[in-house]
Formats: structure tokens, C-alpha cells, sequence
């Protein structure tokens, strides 16, 4: 159904008509595909694909991610969503390559106070380390009253940035513990 | 998203992307949409294929001025001028929709003795105090309303919807006049406010001829009515500054008098930034609010109690009057059984507010030494946020920071590498920050779901395993909080109750114990405590316990046990009203896809026209129906009267249409919600090389906040060291400061360069050569750039004086980790923090000025040295940045270089 959309009504029209048709679709066809394009295939058939949406910007397309044994090959445009019905931008289009660049962390990466280099840890390590900081950051900074005497029962002594390319799950768990924890200092980009 | 609340009820886009296509006229400004978000602008070109006009109004031509009708370059920061025009124009010309205004706006609502406005008082409202530079706003009240007491008033008022709507007008019926010529209703109040906002004004204030104007003015007219709607699109172009929400207030004025909301091809199309801006705010980390928007509970109230915070929150008419199954279910979703009626659901244990503690304060708490630790999860403040370069001297001062991305990003190694370090004003051994920089999982490694711009909500599948030790936040949040609440489990301290109490039993799957993204999805939507059944809706939720919800907006996404947001069914798009596809992904609140859609039909329940019919009252089965779910009670008739008495919804009339305001009309006038103002009022950017041509006695927006302070100084008005305008834009091909984009091999290729757009006139008066290095210098900072020389920006003639802007693409940052990537100078180290005063953002526009040539190596020197003391974490309870200064109260004239850190 997606199909009927991918073309202008009225291009779809000049088409129909015989001859001019023909025309129209000079060097655009099946015609146009050379003999070894047609052999190679396409290196997404028969792969698996999952549905996803596009992590960029708030359009919100939908995306298929095709995938062999477990390694991305590929990431495309779903025909069938109703917002992009198969299209892509040039950042969707290279979101693949978001997933697999070059760069991408694959160890916990720590310096420490003064340090001049990179050290590795442990995930389990880091988890640790991290929690005991910001149990020891809540207790530093705990206020049960601001300087007017109010009750505030709060700490001032951690905050979290991010969230806008975060799942509502996540941003839910964060907002659920941060605020357990007595944390006010929680924000993100979006403010407006 | 204060500007929309505060107009119609709900802080999102009013209406869907494919609805565009129906628009008549689709007016874009503050936007450039072909490039930000170029496949939400394809229903753009849809519209025009089928005959719409196009309007771009930008301070920059770009692409989607390219492929506009009308294409106008505007002075930035003067939107509201333009827009003010425009209302003006309506007004004057009688051409606004006359039915839908007198029924469906406050149009005829008669406003309070006490009113006075900038006409009346020189440039600003009745209630202002020069003194603190805030409003008393009670001064901009209905007549006969009430506000709450002033006790409380806040140095930032929060997004709250609640806060925003009338909640706190406990007022009984309103006075009104339908004939809209009572001298204090607000037609005549807003007809006299922007009776000087003519065309020639216009013109000398935006630098847009009479004659172009005229064309946007006549155009959007034509396009509106009974057969016609015309659309507004804006994004950031119109959030980021210092009158940001009034900006949009104005463009949702103009709407609602051309009876455009509500109706398809209408309403206020907000594009936002990111995939999940919008879900970020209704599932909030935002410090102010709770899920839902409700208010996070503020201190400097007595005996603040779930009670009073509900009688403060909530409304006595309207759909506010549900407020307290909201919070009630909220508590409930978090502190499980031991939330219970005698201990007020856990309500006493939540943290207070008492200052402002958004993004900005908090790190010049940093700077200043207050804070101990950080998480940045998918935010790169050392070159994404204003004024980087104090941002990233404030994570030099942090003891430490837990930074999750994908890759190495500039606030995870500002120690290692930033400007700072080069210049030898840091040195990285001083700095104590401890960094921990985590593997994150990317989107198709995890599953979950982000709410998109036109509030849908859609859920991803995973596809594959992320890479080593990357995990999803879902999964670092879960085992954080096993280690966290661990900890306290057996600590009989009063104020660990809540993480004693939190209630924490999401199931794990996998060998690396990935918590289910779908059980907290179904505690978002809500379900019944006692059966665990789903919710299918917040008209289910109760005020006693019996029910949770983590976000009463998203109650239903997980109805009848089915994962709403991950339905896949577009449905027959080419049916009428097919486009609406209800069954691909879920829409707040109760899948609605156009918002106020009872407004598209006539008082009297019938369609505005044939051609614009979208949802209808049917007189034979006695109820709402048409193409989308009814944003209006499903049974409610079109002829019912509210009696003068009634309470909750019954106090909403049959034809109210929108009905989260108090008074169930669109508000012209808003008399509650916002800070600085009831009706929007052209101030000039907090730097600017003009004065106000309309208010020349107050400059620029008098509460707008300023954090006057070494490294963050501002420049005066008119400063002569700096004449030209600068603002930042967003290019196709990148994304915000370029932390998902500079490093993929193919987009660095397509725009591998920070470059700088000025006009040949500028470049020849510096000598700066096209393709050549130029430095671009503010009060905050240098940075240099490639010259673009180019006619995409021209100068501007205003009055006697031409002026000349420059665009900057704000994308680089100074680290990549791929050979194939790019780095640049970031454009937001010139940019200085101050804030809107009803959201704390910044002025995306400011003044600088040019010369030929690279930026200097020297070390900078408009900060203060880093303290060289070992860190020390003491609470600092007399923080200035959480009280900040507002623009009144800012002293004009250059600042003195040798002025002491505030």
C-alpha cells in the first residue's frame, strides 16, 4: 500500500499514459539495471529483520535493521510506516554505521583524579565504585532544611544530565531512583 | 513546552506529521525543517503538490526557504514583532474566524481592573517589580478570579501543565462579553497591546519590507476559515531564546484566531531535536516536574502535605479536578504497599524544590565547587550546552563524573584534550576529577520505546547484542539501583524511607540480567494494584491507593495487556481520514493523534465545512465520532450548559473544546502559567546591537534570568566591540553538537568543515576571503571557522542603520575517535547561559563580532584560576546560580574586566 505514495499523483498519472509513459520511465526502470546488479542480488535478502525507529531527530521513522548471526548488516527504511514509508535522511541512512563506528566503547574506560591516561575496568568493578560514590555523594550533600528553614529533605550533592535520545523506560528508572535517592538536580535538553 | 500549555492545554505538537498534507498553508519559522528534519518536511512538499502555500520566515536561507513560496529573512530574536504584525493585521482587517473565536477563545472574557500592560507602563505589565525583577501576576487575572496566595511564588515557574491551566483559578462562572466590545475583554485588551505592531514597525524592527509582510499576512488569511487551515511548524529556532516561549505563545494566538486549532492542516506543529525531547519531558528529567507534569512539590510552604499540594495543583473545573488520582497512582507505582493513605502515599519523603536546579546553576554549583558527582547519559555538555567553556571548566571541578555513550566524547575527555588544556589553561594533572566513561548500548541493541515529536509513542525491538561490556541505561539504572537500595535496606533512618520502600521487582532476562524494558512500560501505563490487570486508561485511575501509574499521560499505552506503542498496523492511508493510522504505535493522551479535535467541528457539533471534517457529534447514537478518538468527553452533547456552580468536568460546556483549561476555551490572554507576561511583548535578545524600537525605556525581556559572572559575562546593549548578530542553525547532515554524527566516516564526509555563513559586505569590510580562515569573538570566548561568503545571509536595513548577521552551524566539538571523523571549533563556547525565565533556556541568538584570520593559542583569560585545592564537597547554601539575577535588574554599560567572581 506504502507503494501508491512513493511517486507524485500526477507523475504516477504521465506514466500510465502509453508512450509518454514509456518516456517517462527512460533510464528510471527494471530496464535500467545492468546484467551483474541483477546476479549480485540484494545483500539484505533472506536476512533477519527487526523493526526499530530512527534514534536522530524527533520525526520518529521507522527503521528495519537486517541483521546475519547477530552482526548488523544493514539499516533501512520501513515501507510501512506511515510517517516515512521507506525513506531514510542521510543520518537514518548512516545509523549503521552510529552502531558500528570505528570508536565504539566496548570496556569501561576510568581515569582517575590527576591522571594523565585511559585505564581499563572491570564492568562489575566500575558498578561498584560507582555506587559507593553516589551513596557517599547523597549523604555529602544531604539538606533537610534550605536556609530558610523549610523542609526540603534533599541532596545537593549529585545531579544526571541526558535523556533525550534515552528510552522512557530509562529516563523513567533514572527519574524513580534520582528521586528515591533525594536528587533534584535531574535534567536534559529538553526545556521548552 | 510552557508555550503551547499555556495556550491550549498540553505542552506537545497539536497535530501528526501526515496531517500537513491537509494543511491550506504551511508556515514555517523558526524551523528549518527541510534540514533538521527532512523527512517530516516530505508532508510539507505533499502540501504542495496539492496546491498549499509555503511560507519560511528564518534569519538564514537554507533549504527549506529553497523550496518555499515565501521566503523572508528576518533580524533574529524579532519573531514577536513579526508575529505581533501579524495578530495585528487580523485584528485590524477583521479577517480572523469570528465564530471560532467568539466560542472557542477567551476572546470575550472580561479581564481584572487591575491590568495594565506595556502600553499602559512603558514596556511591561502591571505587578512588575523593579526591585527582584519579577511579576506579581495576580495583577493579570480574570475579573472576579483569584490567584493562589503569593507565598511560594517562584523565581522560575515550572512546566507543569497543572500550573499552568488555571489550575489555582478557583473562580466561579466568568464574565464575558460575545460581542468582544466590553473595553477590558480580552479581544480589545490584545486589539490596543498590539495596535502599534504595524507593518512600518515591522519593518524597522525585523528588517522585513512592508510589502513582504503584507504577503505573509494576507496569504495566512486567505488560507484560513470555515474551508481553509493554515499550519505553524517551529522548533528550535524558536524555543532557544530568551523570549522562546513567548514566541510560541504569539505564533498559538494567531492560530487561534484564525480558527486553526484543533482542525486538520492547523495547529502548532512543534519539531523537537531529539528522538525522545518530547518523552523526556513527559517522563520527566527535568527538576522540576514528576511524571505526567505534575509539579515536584516545592518548600517554602507550611506544612506542605499531600493535601496541599493537591489543593494547590489541582482545579476545581476542568479536567485538572482528576489531579489527585495522579499523584496518588504515581506514589503508588513507586513506593508499592508501604504507600499507603495514613503516611500520605510516601508523599512527605519526596525531595523538595526551593531555587532553580536546572541544567545551568547546577553546573556553576559545579564550577564553584557544590558538587560531587555527575551523570551525563547521552548529553555532551562540554561542546553541546551554552557557553561550553564554562561547562567544561565546571567538570574540571567535579569529584566525579560517570559519563555513558557510545563513543569517547568531549565530556568524558575535556581532562585529556579540550581547548583548555592545549592553551595551557588547565593542566590535566591539577584537575581531580575522577571519569568513569561507560559503553553504551545503541538503539537497535536494546529495546525500548522513544515518544517522537507528535507525542507517538513507538517502541524499538532489539536486533542484536551490544558490543562487550555496552549496556543499555535501563540495565545500568536497574543494577545501580540493586547496589543503591542494598545499601540501605536495613537503615532505620526517617529519610531513607523511600529507597527502603522503592519498589523495585522488574524481572531479568538474559546472562547479562537485562531488566524488562515491557514490565516497566506496564508500570508506566498503570495497573490495578490488586490484580495487576492494565490499565486501559487514566479514566480508570483512583484516588486511594487502588490503582498505579508512573505517568498518568501514558495510562493505556499497555491496554488490555498488549504493548500499545509497539503496534505496527498503518492501516488504509488512501480510506478518508485514513492517514490518521491509529493503530501504528500509540499517541498521548488516549491515542489521540489531533489534539482539541473537538474544535473541528461548529459550536453545534457539525463540521466546520466538508473539506475540513475530522470528528463530529452524531445526534442518532449520541455520541462523539469520527476519523480520531474525541478529545472531548465521548457522550458529552454540544448543547449542554455548564451550570454557573458545576465542578470538575461538568463545569466544561458542550462546546469548550479545550478542555484542560479551567475555563475550557483557547487562551488569547493567559492569565496564569507564565512569568514574564500574559501577551506576548517584543524585547529584544539579551544581546543585541539595537535598541527596542517599541519599548525603548526596558530593552530586553526585564525577567528574563542572567548569570552575571566571570566567564559568563554579557555584553551591553548596543556594545560597540560587538555589532553583528549571530545565531546558530542546524545542517541535514549532523546532529546537535556532533557526538552521533562527526564520527561516522560517511557524514563527516558530507560536511566535514565548521564553516561560518556571512555576507560579501562584511566579509570585504574585514577582509575575509571565501573558503579562508575567519575568528568569530564574543564576550565569552573565540573560536574560528572556514568563511562561507555567501548571499544566504544578507545585510539588513533597520531605519537608518544596516546591519549585518552571521550563521553558525553548531555541530563540532574538538575530539573524534575515527580517523574518518571530524573535529571544529564548537560554536556554543561563544554563547552565553541566561534563560527564558519560564524554562531556563538559553539565547540561541548574540553579539559578536568578526576578523579575518585564526583564533589565537593564547590561554584565556576571562576566568578566574582554577581553584588548586583538593576538592571539597560542602553543600553551598548560599549558591547564587540557583537564585539568578533577572535582566531588569542588570546593570547596563560594559562590565568592569576587573570586577571580582560573583
Amino acid at each position: 500500500m506504502a507503494e501508491k505514495h512513493n511517486r507524485p499523483t500526477m507523475f504516477r498519472r504521465i506514466r500510465e499514459l502509453p508512450v509518454v509513459g514509456r518516456v517517462a520511465d527512460w533510464g528510471m526502470g527494471p530496464s535500467a539495471v545492468s546484467k551483474q546488479t541483477r546476479e549480485a542480488g540484494s545483500r539484505i535478502a533472506g536476512l533477519k529483520a527487526t523493526e526499530s525507529i530512527c534514534p536522530y531527530c524527533a520525526v520518529g521513522c521507522g527503521q528495519i535493521v537486517y541483521t546475519r548471526d547477530g552482526e548488523l548488516v544493514d539499516i533501512e527504511g520501513n515501507p510501512n510506516s506511515p510517517i516515512n514509508q521507506g525513506t531514510l535522511c542521510p543520518k537514518g541512512s548512516a545509523s549503521r554505521q552510529l552502531i558500528q563506528q570505528p570508536g565504539r566503547l566496548t570496556k569501561v574506560k576510568y581515569r582517575r583524579p590527576g591522571g594523565t591516561e585511559w585505564e581499563e575496568l572491570e564492568l562489575e568493578q566500575a558498578m561498584d565504585m560507582i555506587a559507593e560514590r553516589v551513596i557517599a555523594a547523597r549523604e555529602n550533600g544531604w539538606e533537610e532544611c534550605d536556609e530558610q528553614g523549610w523542609r526540603v529533605d534533599r541532596t545537593l550533592g549529585f545531579a544526571h544530565l541526558g535523556g533525550a535520545t534515552l528510552d522512557n523506560e530509562e529516563n523513567y528508572l533514572i527519574k524513580k531512583l534520582f528521586t528515591a535517592m533525594g536528587a533534584v538536580q535531574i535534567e536534559n535538553q529538553a526545556r521548552i | 513546552m510552557p508555550g503551547l500549555g499555556t495556550s491550549f492545554g498540553r505542552g506537545g505538537a497539536t497535530n501528526f506529521q501526515q496531517d500537513i498534507q491537509n494543511s491550506d498553508c504551511v508556515w514555517i519559522q523558526g524551523s528549518s525543517m527541510a534540514e533538521a528534519h527532512p523527512v517530516g518536511f516530505r508532508w510539507v512538499m505533499k502540501a504542495k503538490e496539492r496546491g498549499a502555500k509555503i511560507i519560511h520566515v528564518d534569519p538564514h536561507y537554507s533549504r527549506t526557504s529553497a523550496l518555499a513560496d515565501i521566503s523572508l529573512q528576518i533580524r533574529a530574536g524579532s519573531d514577536i514583532a513579526f508575529v505581533g504584525g501579524l495578530i495585528r493585521h487580523v485584528i485590524e482587517t477583521e479577517s480572523y474566524f469570528r465564530d471560532y473565536v467568539v466560542n472557542y477563545t477567551n476572546a470575550g472574557t472580561i479581564l481584572s481592573e487591575k491590568y495594565q500592560g506595556p502600553e499602559d507602563l512603558e514596556g511591561v505589565f502591571a505587578g512588575y517589580d523593579p526591585e527582584t525583577g519579577t511579576y506579581d501576576r495576580s495583577f493579570w487575572m480574570y475579573e472576579g478570579g483569584d490567584m493562589p496566595s503569593a507565598a511560594g511564588q517562584r523565581e522560575h515557574s515550572t512546566q507543569a501543565f497543572s500550573d499552568r491551566t488555571g489550575a489555582g483559578m478557583h473562580v466561579g462562572k466568568v464574565d464575558s462579553d460575545p460581542t468582544l466590545q466590553h473595553e477590558r475583554c480580552v479581544f480589545q485588551v490584545m486589539k490596543r497591546h498590539y495596535a502599534r505592531y504595524t507593518p512600518e514597525m515591522v519593518e524597522r524592527v525585523c528588517g522585513i519590507s512592508q510589502e513582504d509582510f503584507l504577503k505573509v499576512a494576507e496569504t495566512l488569511a486567505e488560507n484560513s476559515g470555515r474551508e481553509r487551515t493554515s499550519m505553524l511548524v517551529y522548533a528550535l529556532g524558536w524555543t532557544q531564546h530568551s523570549t522562546g516561549v513567548q514566541m510560541i505563545r504569539a505564533g498559538a494566538i494567531l492560530q487561534l484566531l484564525l480558527g486553526n486549532v484543533g482542525r486538520p492542516g492547523g495547529g502548532v506543529m512543534a519539531m523537537r531535536g531529539h528522538a525522545s525531547i518530547q518523552g523526556s519531558s513527559d517522563i520527566p528529567t527535568l527538576y522540576e516536574l514528576l511524571p505526567g507534569y505534575l509539579p515536584m512539590p516545592r518548600a517554602a510552604e507550611e506544612h506542605l502535605t499531600l493535601e496541599s499540594y493537591v489543593e494547590k495543583g489541582g482545579s476545581d473545573r476542568g479536567w485538572w479536578c482528576h489531579f489527585d488520582k495522579y499523584i496518588v497512582s504515581l506514589l503508588k507505582a513507586w513506593f508499592g504497599p508501604n504507600a499507603t493513605e495514613d503516611n500520605d502515599y510516601g508523599f512527605g519523603w519526596l525531595p523538595k524544590i526551593s531555587g532553580n536546579h536546572s541544567h545551568f546553576p547546577t553546573m556553576m554549583r559545579a564550577l564553584d565547587g557544590g558538587l560531587e558527582g555527575l551523570f551525563a547519559m547521552g548529553q555532551n555538555p562540554a561542546v553541546g550546552s551554552q557557553n561550553s567553556k564554562l561547562q567544561r571548566r565546571a567538570l574540571a571541578n567535579l569529584k566525579w563524573l560517570v559519563v555513558r555513550d557510545l563513543a569517547e566524547v568531549e565530556s568524558a575527555n575535556f581532562w585529556k584534550d579540550s581547548p583548555e588544556v592545549r592553551s595551557g589553561e588547565l593542566r590535566t594533572e591539577e584537575i581531580q576529577t575522577e571519569v568513569f566513561l561507560m559503553p553504551a548500548a545503541g538503539h537497535v541493541e536494546k529495546e525500548g520505546h522513544f515518544t517522537n515529536t507528535q507525542r507517538l509513542l513507538q517502541w524499538r525491538d532489539k536486533a542484536l547484542d551490544p558490543p562487550g561490556d555496552a549496556r543499555s541505561e535501563l540495565h545500568f539504572m536497574h543494577h545501580l539501583a540493586k547496589r543503591v537500595l542494598a545499601h540501605y535496606r536495613d537503615s532505620d533512618a526517617d529519610r531513607d524511607w523511600p529507597l527502603r520502600n522503592l519498589h523495585w521487582d522488574y524481572p531479568e532476562h538474559g546472562e547479562h540480567a537485562e531488566p524488562s524494558a515491557e514490565a516497566v512500560l506496564k508500570e508506566i501505563g498503570g495497573y490495578d494494584v490488586e490484580t495487576g490487570r492494565p490499565l486501559n486508561g487514566f479514566t480508570e485511575l483512583g484516588n486511594d491507593g487502588s490503582t498505579a501509574c508512573g505517568c498518568w499521560i501514558y495510562s493505556g499505552c499497555f491496554a488490555d495487556g498488549v504493548n500499545q506503542p509497539r503496534r505496527r498496523d498503518p492501516g488504509d492511508i488512501d480510506a478518508p481520514g485514513g492517514i490518521v493510522s491509529p493503530e501504528w504505535g500509540w499517541a498521548w493522551p488516549a491515542n489521540r493523534r489531533l489534539l482539541y479535535n473537538r474544535a473541528s467541528a461548529d459550536p453545534s457539533g457539525k463540521p466546520w465545512s466538508e473539506r475540513k471534517k475530522y470528528v463530529w457529534w452524531d445526534e442518532d447514537e449520541g455520541k462523539w465520532t469520527g476519523y480520531d478518538v474525541p478529545d472531548f468527553p465521548a457522550d458529552k452533547k454540544p448543547a449542554y450548559r455548564a451550570p454557573d456552580d458545576a465542578t470538575g468536568m461538568d463545569a466544561i460546556s458542550g462546546d469548550d473544546p479545550f478542555i484542560m483549561m479551567a475555563d475550557g476555551r483557547g487562551w488569547l490572554f493567559s492569565p496564569s502559567g507564565l512569568l514574564d507576561g500574559p501577551l506576548p511583548t517584543h524585547y529584544e535578545p539579551l544581546e543585541s546591537p539595537v535598541d527596542n524600537a517599541l519599548y525603548p525605556k526596558v530593552g530586553a525581556n526585564p525577567v528574563a534570568l542572567v548569570w552575571d559572572r566571570n566567564g559568563n559575562r554579557l555584553a551591553a546593549p548596543g556594545d560597540p566591540r560587538y555589532p553583528v548578530i549571530a545565531s546558530t542553525f542546524r545542517l541535514t547532515e549532523h546532529h546537535t553538537a556532533g557526538a552521533m554524527s562527526r564520527n561516522l566516516p560517511w557524514l563527516a564526509e558530507l560536511q566535514p568543515e565548521m564553516f561560518c555563513e556571512l555576507d560579501p559586505a562584511l566579509a570585504a569590510e574585514h577582509g575575509i576571503e571565501d573558503g579562508e580562515w575567519m575568528t568569530i569573538y564574543s564576550e565569552r570566548a573565540e573560536i574560528e571557522a572556514r568563511a562561507k561568503v555567501t548571499n544566504r545571509v544578507r545585510p539588513m536595513t533597520l531605519g537608518d542603520r544596516v546591519l549585518h548577521q552571521i550563521s553558525l552551524p553548531w555541530h563540532w566539538g574538538f575530539y573524534t575517535t575515527s580517523p574518518q571523523g571530524v573535529t571544529g571549533d564548537a560554536a556554543n563556547d561563544l554563547v552565553p547561559l541566561s534563560g527564558d525565565p519560564n524554562v531556563s533556556i538559553e539565547d540561541k541568538t548574540f553579539a559578536c563580532n568578526v576578523r579575518a584570520g585564526r583564533r589565537s593559542q593564547k590561554p584565556g583569560e576571562s576566568f578566574g584560576t582554577l581553584r588548586s585545592s583538593p576538592y571539597s564537597a560542602r553543600p553551598d547554601h548560599d549558591h547564587a546560580a540557583e537564585h539568578p539575577h533577572h535582566a531588569g535588574a542588570r546593570k547596563a554599560g560594559p562590565h568592569d574586566p576587573a570586577a571580582p567572581a560573583s
